[in-house]
């Protein structure tokens, strides 16, 4: 397939360090790098407030439920099905399930899972990327022919007819949700290394004698790192969608685990009688990958000042 | 600027002619911390009909922005200022509709990167045809084609019949710069503005450029304004120079005045930082010590007083305005130019050239030293692949074709040619180490071929690199100090002997040691240069290999890089070999020079002999190319112009590879010409250390 | 160029083949379809499950590779084999395949144009109030899962129909099948059951894509070409249209594969949602039914679908720039 990937690259994804002429040199002489990358990111409106409701959903998700008398294991039997009130902040199921309790409990392990699938997705698309890239031949066909071949596979068909035997372990689910989406990341990876590769400061390691694996380790990884930070948020949020679309269908989190999945999935009937049982657990998920995305959306254009910064 | 110097531009009969007047242009670009980045301060000329004005500056002196000011091709948020005038229209201030009508049509412009100007998925046809539909309603499509095919013959496009339905990727930068050249006279314009029109090419193609440009003066009548940063370039095209420094002119003049009796220190400085052909091997050149200044955060008074050995203290109070100095027309901005006038003071009364020891070794006759690096009948070809998926082999290109070189200790070897021609594929060879296809590489009287893996990496301490690019060269997230320790981490040495050597390295560049934790981009291109030399010289190497180290400099900066690599020669005995496509740096640095074309070396000797009785043709058409700084000597030279592009590596002609593009095959009879078709020339002695790769070798004077 | 998109083509079947099988076999291990009869009130003795499940291709007592082998001995012959309820898998598809197909045309072509079009405008008009705005909501659109977009549309349906007073949106299943009147008003009647699905999945493939577009744009807005156009004359807008936006499809092209498999996912959910009887409903309620036939029936589809979608960018690709071409 003519990588769709490199094209997924937003905008001239050039390894950067790379002073545009002009004004960068300027910049950097007075601050750090670091620094730089902090000033443009809070520079941001968007990715600031995206910053300042990930932090606060993820403290509603694990703080919060102190503050509830209801715990997602309890039942209130003089409430069925109430709406949002002082005693239920999110109201009551068919069974008496106070629904802020279940979905901060949800949330959390949406996070978890979202969190947990983007380390070892993007770790994994690193090492097969760089690897292929910077081997090149043999090593090359081979791991990008399984690439195609994973492109191919409906990742959400495969993991839906595994589900069985994943019950009640959702580690495993974790580490299926990661092997399917690492590819196309690994792709840019590939195609980053193998310029990257040609750059005349990975010849001069070359030229010195440093082994290899080093000139990845060292210099290779090094220089994508923005790259990798940025890909990494994406798929936190591309793993928490899937996650709940997996879930929803009865393919993913498995009881007695709850995720937003799963609770979206038990408010889908109710969601023109009852409609708090869908639209609160709906919301929550809806801001926090919004969240994940307008960070990572700024985290790109402060780490990567080419990308939409044309003049 | 005051008035008083702006009427004295355009006094008399000038003013009825002038067809661009440019007053006061100021161009401001805002800026973070609110240090607004002022790109353009001040800045006056007039252009008469069919004059040929030169504006030269290294880079950040304002002289693009300048020229997509007049063009109103300023990106939105330039504060531009001032006035500009075509004939009598002003331009300023005129939306981008009554812009777009004139743009085009009365002022045209030729960019910089041939390679990226034309849109990749128009027919170069539909692309000069649009210039001229855009200007002409009436024109029907058909008439808009037959003009375009008048217009690439006349700008020298080979079968304009058929390649106007090519695609830009199909054309050679030339060609393109050529369709570029094409599209901007298409409409007969007053003014054509052309931006570094060949920096981006090879010196044979620069010269079939500018000879275009030529023809397109005299088709058109345009004035033309020449931007460039090489005084060479324009010593013979330019009527008038205008040198401008930090956003200001700061000098402009008729060319002749500006070359033999510049005024202000600056002209000077760029004057004597020039490599020269015409120049005696083995003497350094005179550099302008420092960088130019930050855009944004000038400092009152004159921004050249840093870098200027004559400046006093009331340089730095005012900034001096341009007043007239010796003859008429001729505007310099510095307060010394009396006392430089006045003392008629030459660029090395100013910037004294330094003095450079020659190396102990060098006092050894060559033939007593040792062989430090040698090369056999050394081949690499490669495979021409087709296919994306299923590649198959279509073709093989012999990028390298059997080479001899060889260089002795302290002995600097230049490798000249132009892109394309296989030097950077002989340099890498040798720099991997291993077994090549064919022949052979010996390091230090080594044979490559016979070397473990723990020998290679031992004879790579004997062997560095030093690359083009400074700042592609430098891991940007590794402070310097790191940079530098690396070779000797991977080499294993101890971390206190490579502190020390980290220092020892950045004194023997002229860096500061301070600065070891300080990042690749908070230097200057020269400065990062000078790191990646050191990081070379950490292993002590015997050997350097330098592709194209100066090229991506600016001029001023240029000479002391040079300067530093003949003292390193001299004082650490070292041997270069030295890759470039400009012969007029290897002039200055080189003893031997090895000319290379199409993956073979056609003449190699020492110096002095290949430069002044170059035998080749080639040679012979290289050196004519190249442009000397000296505009009466420009104006008689006889440029020896070659035909067309250099051919693929992967389509060598039989019998001698130049003959395609051979003036001298040209000029032979039958039997002679069966003669290059059919045999490949070897190198024939020409003297002393001098051979060439020519059937009808002979010597010809051309510098 | 033809040669080129052979080989492309044989590379990409062999990649389906190998798709497929991994997906039977991964369903014929992990599924059971035994467990359909086993329910069953009264249950069936052992025997006679074993023996409908052998006449089906579908007992897991037969080793896999057994099965495989009769499985593709009958795909080579064009039979995707038996459901589980006894049913051709090929009549099933056959019936999904035309009821998939109109909201993925229609989704697909809908949500490429508006995607181009929103991403183009955005570029030119960056950071201006239309390009805030587009960026905005393709971000809130990106953050919601396709099942929940269309579930969230269904009640802003509902809502309006009950202001309203009558049923403007319909979107349950198809067609109305108790609906009165003529063709036409059954055919306007489909059309109605089609706008909220197609809307559901045009939302989501142009937020998608605007970004990649805009962000494609954007690299070619500064380009030396562009200056190059306006240097001749072109206005702004011409230049940009005719320069910029025509290469700036070049790269927006080249993800149509991978935003065309995100729109069969998203189709999946849309048919589930609004009853639609389609391939993406086959996907989830075969693996819920045990049906290993039907799955690897969707598997295939599935595959096919990318392979097309592939084979399609290659061929737009090379149309559209003249530098693969050659």
């Amino acid at each position: 397939m003519t990588s769709p990937t490199e094209a997924l690259l937003p905008s001239g994804h050039a390894p950067e360090g790379e002073a545009k002429p002009g004004a960068a040199i300027d910049d950097t002489a007075v601050t750090g790098r670091g620094r730089l990358v902090l000033k443009r990111f809070a520079q941001q409106k968007r990715g600031l407030f995206g910053l300042l409701l990930v932090v606060l959903l993820i403290l509603l998700a694990f703080v919060g439920p102190h503050f509830s008398k209801w715990s997602y294991t309890d039942h209130d039997f003089e409430n069925f099905l109430t709406a949002p009130s002082k005693l239920h902040w999110f109201g009551t199921d068919q069974t008496g399930l106070d629904l802020f309790a279940a979905t901060m409990r949800g949330a959390q392990k949406s996070i978890l899972i979202g969190l947990l699938v983007a380390v070892f997705a993007t770790g994994l698309a690193a090492i097969v990327g760089s690897a292929a890239g910077y081997f090149g031949g043999w090593t090359d066909r081979i791991l990008m022919w399984i690439v195609d071949l994973l492109l191919v596979v409906p990742s959400f068909l495969i993991i839906a007819i595994m589900s069985g035997s994943f019950a009640g372990n959702w580690i495993l689910f974790v580490a299926l949700l990661a092997a399917f989406i690492w590819q196309i990341t690994a792709r840019i990876v590939r195609g980053q290394t193998l310029a990257l590769k040609e750059r005349e400061y990975v010849m001069a390691a070359r030229y010195m004698g440093v082994p290899q694996w080093k000139i990845i380790l060292n210099h290779i990884l090094p220089n994508l790192s923005s790259l990798l930070i940025i890909d990494a948020t994406i798929n936190v949020s591309t793993a928490i969608i899937l996650e709940a679309s997996l879930s929803f269908f009865g393919f993913g989190v498995q009881p007695p685990d709850i995720s937003l999945g799963t609770l979206l999935n038990d408010g889908q009937n109710a969601a023109f009688t009852y409609p708090w049982l869908f639209l609160f657990p709906a919301v929550f998920l809806i801001l926090l990958v919004l969240a994940v995305n307008l960070v990572g959306d700024a985290l790109r254009d402060a780490l990567d000042p080419s990308a939409g910064k044309a003049q | 600027m005051t008035t008083e110097t702006t009427e004295f531009i355009s006094t008399g009969k000038i003013d009825t002619d002038s067809v661009l007047t440019v007053e006061d242009l100021s161009v401001t670009f805002p800026g973070g911390d609110g240090n607004d980045v002022r790109a353009v301060r001040g800045l006056n000329f007039s252009l008469r009909r069919g004059e040929v004005l030169a504006i030269v500056g290294e880079s950040g002196s304002g002289k693009s922005v300048t020229s997509l000011a007049i063009m109103g091709l300023l990106p939105t948020n330039a504060r531009v200022g001032g006035s500009i005038r075509l004939r009598d229209r002003e331009l300023l201030g005129l939306d981008d509709r009554h812009l777009s009508d004139i743009r085009g049509k009365q002022l045209s412009m030729i960019f910089q990167e041939p390679l990226s100007a034309l849109t990749p998925v128009y027919t170069i046809g539909q692309q000069v045809s649009e210039a001229l539909l855009i200007h002409n309603d009436k024109m029907t499509k058909r008439q808009a084609r037959d003009r375009s095919v008048e217009l690439l013959d006349l700008v020298g496009i080979p079968n304009p019949r058929d390649r106007i339905n090519a695609f830009p990727h199909e054309f050679s930068g030339g060609m393109r710069q050529r369709v570029m050249i094409a599209m901007a006279i298409a409409n007969d314009p007053d003014v054509i503005i052309a931006d570094e029109p060949t920096t981006a090419l090879d010196v044979t193609i620069q010269a079939q450029i500018l000879d275009v440009l030529q023809t397109a003066r005299r088709e058109t009548g345009a004035a033309i304004v020449m931007i460039t940063h090489d005084l060479g370039v324009v010593a013979g095209l330019a009527d008038r120079v205008m040198v401008m420094y930090a956003g200001r002119p700061v000098e402009i003049g008729t060319t002749d005045d500006i070359y033999y009796h510049p005024r202000m220190p600056y002209t000077l400085g760029l004057l004597g930082s020039i490599p020269r052909i015409d120049a005696q091997g083995g003497s350094s050149l005179t550099p302008i010590e420092g960088n130019p200044p930050s855009l944004a955060t000038l400092p009152p008074g004159c921004p050249f007083v840093p870098r200027c050995p004559l400046a006093i203290d009331d340089c730095k109070t005012i900034e001096p305005p341009l007043e007239p100095i010796g003859r008429s027309g001729h505007l310099a901005a510095c307060i010394r130019k009396t006392k430089i006038e006045q003392e008629n003071l030459q660029v090395n009364d100013v910037f004294p050239a330094p003095e450079i020891a020659a190396a102990a070794v060098a006092r050894i006759p060559r033939d007593e030293r040792k062989a430090v690096l040698e090369l056999d009948g050394l081949k690499r070809h490669y495979p021409l692949l087709k296919g994306a998926v299923l590649k198959r082999q279509v073709g093989t290109v012999k990028a390298v074709d059997g080479i001899d070189l060889e260089i002795r200790e302290g002995e600097t070897l230049g490798l000249v040619g132009e892109s394309g021609c296989g030097k950077t594929t002989t340099l890498l060879q040798i720099l991997e180490l291993n077994k090549p296809q064919e022949g052979a590489v010996r390091i230090n009287g080594r044979d490559t071929r016979e070397l473990t893996g723990g020998e290679r990496r031992g004879i790579r301490r004997d062997l560095q690199v030093v690359f083009q690019d400074p700042l592609a060269a430098l891991d940007p997230r590794l402070p310097v100090g790191d940079v530098l320790a690396e070779p000797m981490r991977t080499h294993g040495m101890n971390r206190k002997e490579i502190e020390r050597r980290t220092n020892e390295l950045l004194r023997l560049v002229g860096l500061d040691p301070a600065m070891s934790s300080r990042f690749p981009a908070e230097f200057s291109g020269g400065q990062r240069q000078r790191i990646g030399i050191a990081r070379a010289l950490a292993l002590t190497p015997k050997v350097l290999v330098l592709d194209e180290p100066v090229s991506a400099l600016d001029v001023s900066i240029r000479a002391g890089v040079i300067n530093l690599l003949l003292q390193l020669r001299a004082e650490l005995s070292l041997s270069y070999l030295f890759v470039a496509h400009d012969l007029s740096v290897v002039r200055v640095i080189a003893d031997r020079v090895a000319v290379m074309y199409l993956g073979r070396i056609v003449e190699i000797g020492d110096v002095d002999s290949v430069y002044e009785r170059p035998s080749h043709p080639y040679t012979q058409a290289l050196l004519s190319a190249i442009p000397v700084p000296d505009p009466v000597k420009e104006r008689q030279r006889r440029r020896l112009l070659l035909k067309g592009d250099l051919p693929s590596p992967a389509n060598v002609p039989s019998g001698c590879r130049f003959r395609g593009r051979c003036f001298k095959y040209e000029a032979l009879d039958a039997q002679d010409k069966a003669r290059c078709e059919n045999e490949d020339p070897p190198l024939y002695e020409q003297g002393a250390d001098h051979k060439a790769a020519c059937h009808f070798a002979e010597a010809v004077m051309v510098v | 160029m033809t040669k080129f998109l052979l080989r492309r083509l044989v590379n990409y079947v062999i990649l389906v083949f190998i798709a497929t099988s991994l997906a039977y076999i991964l369903a014929a291990v992990s599924l059971n379809p035994k467990s359909n009869y086993e329910n069953r009130n009264p249950k069936p003795p052992e025997a006679v499950i074993s023996a409908k499940l052998d006449s089906l291709n579908l007992n897991p007592d037969t080793p896999v590779l057994n099965r495989y082998g009769h499985w593709l001995d009958d795909l080579v012959h064009g039979n995707l084999g038996s459901e589980v309820q006894g049913g051709s898998v090929n009549a099933d598809v056959g019936r999904r395949l035309w009821v998939s197909g109109q909201l993925l045309l229609v989704g697909t072509i809908l949500g490429g144009i508006l995607g181009v079009v929103i991403g183009a405008w955005s570029a030119v008009r960056q950071y201006k109030l239309i390009d805030h705005f587009f960026t905005l909501s393709s971000f809130v659109i990106l953050s919601v899962p396709t099942f929940v977009l269309a579930i969230l549309l269904q009640i802003l349906a509902t809502k309006i129909n009950g202001w309203a007073g009558h049923t403007i949106f319909e979107f349950s299943g198809q067609y109305n099948p108790k609906i009165p009147g003529d063709s036409w008003a059954h055919f306007f009647n489909r059309l109605n059951h089609l706008i909220l699905p197609t809307v559901t999945l045009v939302l989501a493939g142009a937020a998608f894509l605007s970004r990649y577009q805009r962000n494609a744009m954007l690299d070619v807005l500064a380009s030396d070409y562009v200056r190059t156009a306006r240097a001749k004359g072109l206005r702004r807008r011409t230049a940009l249209v005719k320069h910029a936006l025509r290469t700036a499809l070049i790269p927006a092209a080249t993800i149509f594969t991978y935003s065309f498999a995100l729109i069969f996912v998203g189709a999946t959910f849309t048919e589930i949602i609004f009853g639609w009887h389609g391939m993406g409903e086959l996907l989830v309620t075969s693996i819920q039914g045990n049906d290993t036939n039907s799955v690897a029936a969707v598997t295939l589809f599935v595959a096919v679908l990318v392979l097309f979608a592939s084979f399609l960018q290659d061929f737009v690709v090379a149309l559209l720039d003249p530098r693969v071409r050659s």
